[in-house]
């Protein structure tokens, strides 16, 4: 673990939310920042509280539902599930990432030798 | 579509934000006992739980905050907060509330008004549909009055024949004037106006009768059966809104007309085009009946085609202008008009003389605004002072600087808003009651109304004033160093002496801006003074003009002078019955009365010299013996007499100007019109018999030009108007008068017996106007200076209670204590005075053209205003320095 977490890029944490909640069906609010913090084994810098504003923001576009239920252990809680519109969101902005990883691993293990054959 | 989705949610979240709160408390306080929970599972004790729990959330209170970003608009959400804060301080303070908005109000108020008649006059397009096209046609100014205004039959035919640049050409007959249409309902006749239009009038304007139609081509034919159409107001009045007027006939002039129209209530002849007379009705002009024959009687004006430039119209003006003749039977008179025919834009002939006198007034309220800002500004600076502790324990608790400013800012916004929503109703009053005053010459005034643009004015200014008043306190309050305002026990404390001097700034700035608003309301009022005391070449008071109708048509009547002779024992009858009346000094006709229409004849020249080309000729006036009485104009020579009979000797009295020019020509050898022949281009000589003074015909504040006057039984008149001078109050015999005409002729209308006195106030309304306007103005900054300059010293005094305790204690005398409160308030005043002097010498050129026998640099009004505002700042200053003189020192330095 290096000693400084990531700041999570804008948007970022929408896309993280989306996937999250694709992969494991209808969550709770700590229950998906929980999960990001596992998956990315405490490697971003996430308030858990950061979560509530990303979810309002899903929700009030469409992308995400939501409603009050109880969770295993037996407590009330608000409930997250991802709609179709969020899904197809979803498969916009991974498709985007793909490629900016793509542009962003090239750039950086680009060599002279890329240049001269350009050139 | 997901962002118009969520920009929804975010309006509606703004909203509702109650049950969306109550949510994210529940979920967060579910989160945090997951998160325990979980926690205690690992093994913690429940404090450490909770403890690290709340660390990994990152803090509950920026958790909310973040979410009701992205939720609503946070922006709006501290606005709300600030907004009803606000409200809430206000609402406890209500002394200075009232006082602000007050002060808003009345400027704000003040402005709105002015703006309106600023927008209605200069900014606003005529009220026609693409008024830009619209220009009015005539020479430049020439002093024969509307004769040398207007245009023959003729030359209109030909002007709008050889013109390329207009859609169409209209005009109207210039020479209408009040009471000449007597409308016959069965009972006595009722005075209305009427005036004369070429048919196409309306549609060259592109007005629409808001009932029936406007004039066709077929309605000015010789033999056309009598038609008319009634201004909005006369159907109003007269015809208590009948809605089934159209086609009814009614008897007017002795003729059975019938209504084709009532026009709209936009559409005000007066208002457009003869400012402070009302019109009631609008027939149409046969332009090839008698009119053919009067020479110059119409006034043009014409619609430019799209695209075509002002300079195009004026380069075609100038080339047709040479074939346009007087008479189409005189080729000798074609080419007259040569130079003569100039198209101006229409707006610029009815508003453009008003431009100097609106952007006075415009500056004026300007400034009044400014003063109401200080005013404001140093209002909350001796609130923020009493309130500096209260911000700075705000600072202290993490209130950022821009958090404070932006609450101070919100607190001008309210109050400025609270004025410009009473002022916006104060403009309303002030505006209709504007519209609503008939008598003062100044056009457009009764289309005056708050319109979209006064709204947006009001916001603007509102805003804006806001903000002048609101950053200086809202600065010095933020910028406060917390630490010293909250150890700032009271007074006489260092920071308030910086306080101190940011208000006297103030005071100083709002002395000299009432000093300037003073000195031109002081140039404006001598100005005024000067124009009454003109030597108007007649008696205005004391005397009184009802207009006469009269019969004096006989058939057959070649020459005139069987016409002339029937019309000269009429009025001698009137006459001699008028003069016996009781109360009754003299009496006498004429058919124009001065300062109102006028018309010229050409240019009587001594007998045997050639008169010059391009010499505008007298204005003409035809009168009765008795007449120059009436009036109070002396005589030098004799009067008409009866017996100046039609087929007499031809004779004529002219003004003293004229009689002098004719003098210098060296006809005669003793250099003395009086007795002398006059040649006549053609007719028969005209004899001098009398030299009367010069009358002011056109205006009070101008010069006056030449007139001649002709014998009513020698010349034909346009009208009668039956002037009578009396010792007495003249409206007293307004009854006594009317009973005796309509004795004589029941058709006699019952016409308005107008004083002289009126026809002069209405000549000077416009100025009177502007200045009572700029002199209202100024005794309101006047007013809010005293405020300011009162405002600080009463603090100062307050600050300074300790201070003056231990003066006294130390045994300074009342008189001492109140002499050193009263210097500092003179010193303020007196830096303000030489500003504002300095100021209004450096713009007196400004208002200029405005003065009237006074010099923009006039040391009696500078001397006088700065006099003024001294007393007055002394007085402002006094009341503080009597209740420090009282101050009772064991008292005063007990209190701390």
């Amino acid at each position: 673990m290096s000693p400084e977490k990531l700041d999570l890029l804008q948007g970022t944490l929408d896309l993280m939310v989306l996937q999250t909640l694709t992969v494991m069906g209808s969550m709770h609010g700590y229950g998906i920042a929980r999960r990001i913090e596992q998956v990315s084994a405490d490697e971003v810098l996430l308030n858990q509280g950061t979560i509530y504003a990303s979810l309002v923001r899903l929700e009030q576009r469409g992308w995400i539902s939501s409603h009050w239920g109880t969770s295993d252990n037996n407590r009330k809680a608000k409930f997250y599930a991802i709609t179709a519109a969020g899904k197809r969101q979803l498969a916009a902005d991974a498709r985007y990432w793909e490629r900016l990883k793509d542009v962003m691993e090239r750039v950086l293990t680009m060599d002279k030798s890329a240049e001269g054959a350009d050139a | 579509m997901s962002e118009s989705l969520r920009l929804v949610k975010r309006i509606w979240a703004f909203i509702r934000r109650e049950p969306l709160d109550d949510d994210l408390e529940d979920e967060l306080a579910a989160h945090l006992q997951f998160a325990i929970d979980d926690n205690i599972a690992k093994g913690m004790t429940p404090t450490e739980a909770r403890r690290i729990a709340l660390i990994s959330i990152g803090g509950m209170d920026q958790a909310r905050y973040k979410h009701r970003e992205a939720r609503g608009f946070m922006t709006l959400d501290i606005f709300k907060q600030d907004f009803k804060y606000t409200l809430r301080t206000l609402w406890n303070d209500p002394s200075f509330t009232v006082v602000a908005v007050l002060i808003l109000a009345l400027a704000i108020g003040a402005n709105i008004a002015v703006f309106s008649v600023v927008n209605t006059l200069l900014l606003r397009p005529l009220p026609f549909p693409n008024a830009h096209e619209l220009v009015w046609i005539a020479p430049p100014p020439t002093k024969c009055g509307m004769s040398c205004a207007t245009y023959s039959t003729d030359a209109y035919d030909e002007f709008r024949i050889n013109s390329r640049s207009y859609q169409d050409v209209t005009g109207y007959f210039a020479f209408s004037g009040a009471d000449n249409l007597s409308l016959n309902l069965g009972g006595a006749p009722l005075p209305a106006t009427s005036i004369d239009v070429i048919q196409n009038f309306f549609q060259v304007l592109g007005v629409q009768a808001q009932m029936g139609r406007v004039f066709t081509a077929e309605d000015a034919r010789n033999g056309a059966a009598p038609v008319v159409l009634l201004s909005n107001a006369w159907w109003k009045r007269q015809f208590n809104a009948d809605p089934n007027i159209v086609g009814k006939a009614f008897d007017m002039n002795g003729k059975q007309t019938t209504v084709i129209g009532v026009l709209p209530a936009s559409f005000d002849f007066g208002a457009v085009f003869a400012p402070g007379t009302k019109v009631d009705a609008i027939t149409p002009l046969n332009l090839y009946g008698p009119p053919r024959n009067w020479g110059n009687i119409i006034t043009l004006i014409g619609r430019t085609k799209p695209g075509i430039t002002l300079g195009q119209a004026v380069d075609e003006a100038a080339r047709v202008a040479p074939k346009m003749c007087w008479n189409n039977r005189y080729p000798e008179s074609c080419g007259n008009y040569k130079g003569a025919v100039v198209p101006v834009p229409l707006k610029d002939y009815i508003g453009g003389k008003l431009r100097r006198s609106l952007i006075v007034l415009w500056s004026a309220v300007g400034a009044i605004l400014l003063i109401a800002c200080v005013n404001l500004s140093n209002l909350l600076l001796a609130r923020g002072a009493a309130r500096s502790k209260e911000f700075a324990m705000r600072g202290a608790l993490g209130a950022s600087r821009g958090r404070i400013v932006r609450q101070l800012l919100t607190e001008s916004l309210v109050l400025s808003s609270m004025g410009a929503i009473f002022g916006f109703m104060l403009a309303a009053v002030l505006v209709e009651w504007l519209a609503h005053q008939g008598a003062i010459a100044l056009p457009l005034l009764s289309l005056l109304h708050l319109d979209g643009a006064a709204l947006g004015w009001t916001v603007l200014i509102s805003f804006v004033s806001a903000t002048i008043f609101g950053i200086v306190p809202g600065l010095r309050m933020a910028g406060g160093n917390v630490y010293e305002s909250l150890k700032d026990a009271g007074p006489g404390a260092s920071a308030s002496r910086k306080h101190e001097r940011i208000r006297s700034v103030l005071v100083v700035s709002e002395v000299a801006l009432a000093c300037m608003l003073l000195v031109g309301a002081g140039l404006l009022l001598r100005s005024f003074m000067n124009v009454l005391n003109v030597d108007l070449g007649f008696e205005p008071d004391h005397a009184a003009a009802i207009k006469v109708s009269y019969d004096d048509n006989v058939p057959n009547d070649k020459d005139g002078n069987l016409s002339a002779e029937k019309r000269g024992v009429i009025f001698q009858q009137i006459l001699t019955r008028i003069g016996s009346l009781p109360g009754v000094e003299a009496a006498g006709f004429t058919d124009y009365l001065p300062l109102g229409q006028n018309r010229s004849w050409g240019l009587p020249y001594p007998k045997g010299l050639k008169p010059p080309q391009g010499v505008d000729g007298p204005l003409v006036y035809v009168i009765t013996p008795g007449y120059m009485r009436a009036m109070g104009t002396p005589i030098r020579g004799r009067d008409f007499s009866w017996s100046d009979a039609p087929k007499g000797e031809q004779v004529v009295m002219i003004n003293k100007s004229y009689a002098q020019y004719l003098s210098n020509l060296n006809a005669w050898s003793d250099k003395d019109a009086l007795n002398k022949p006059l040649g006549n281009g053609g007719g028969s000589d005209l004899h001098v018999v009398g030299i009367v003074d010069d009358v002011h015909e056109e205006n009070v504040d101008g010069d006056a030009g030449w007139q001649i006057y002709y014998p009513m039984t020698q010349a034909g008149p346009n009208a009668a108007e039956l002037v009578v001078r009396t010792r007495m109050n003249p409206s007293s015999l307004a009854a006594s008068v009317l009973a005796s005409l309509r004795e004589m002729n029941p058709k006699q209308p019952a016409n308005e017996f107008k004083p002289i006195r009126l026809l002069v106030n209405h000549a000077v309304s416009g100025r009177q106007f502007f200045m009572l306007l700029v002199v209202s103005f100024a005794g309101l900054g006047l007013l809010l200076a005293a405020l300011g300059i009162y405002g600080v010293i009463s603090y100062s005094v307050t600050r300074q209670t300790q201070e003056i305790g231990i003066r006294m204690a130390l045994g300074a005398t009342a008189g001492h204590v109140r002499g050193r409160i009263l210097t500092s308030t003179l010193r303020l005043a007196l830096v303000g005075i030489v500003i504002g002097i300095g100021a209004s010498l450096g713009g007196a050129k400004l208002i200029a053209a405005l003065l009237f026998g006074t010099s923009p640099w006039d040391i009696v009004t500078y001397g006088s205003m700065a006099l003024l505002l001294l007393i007055i700042a002394a007085l402002s200053g006094y009341i503080p320095a009597f209740r420090a003189s009282r101050i009772n020192p064991t008292v005063a330095l007990r209190t701390n």
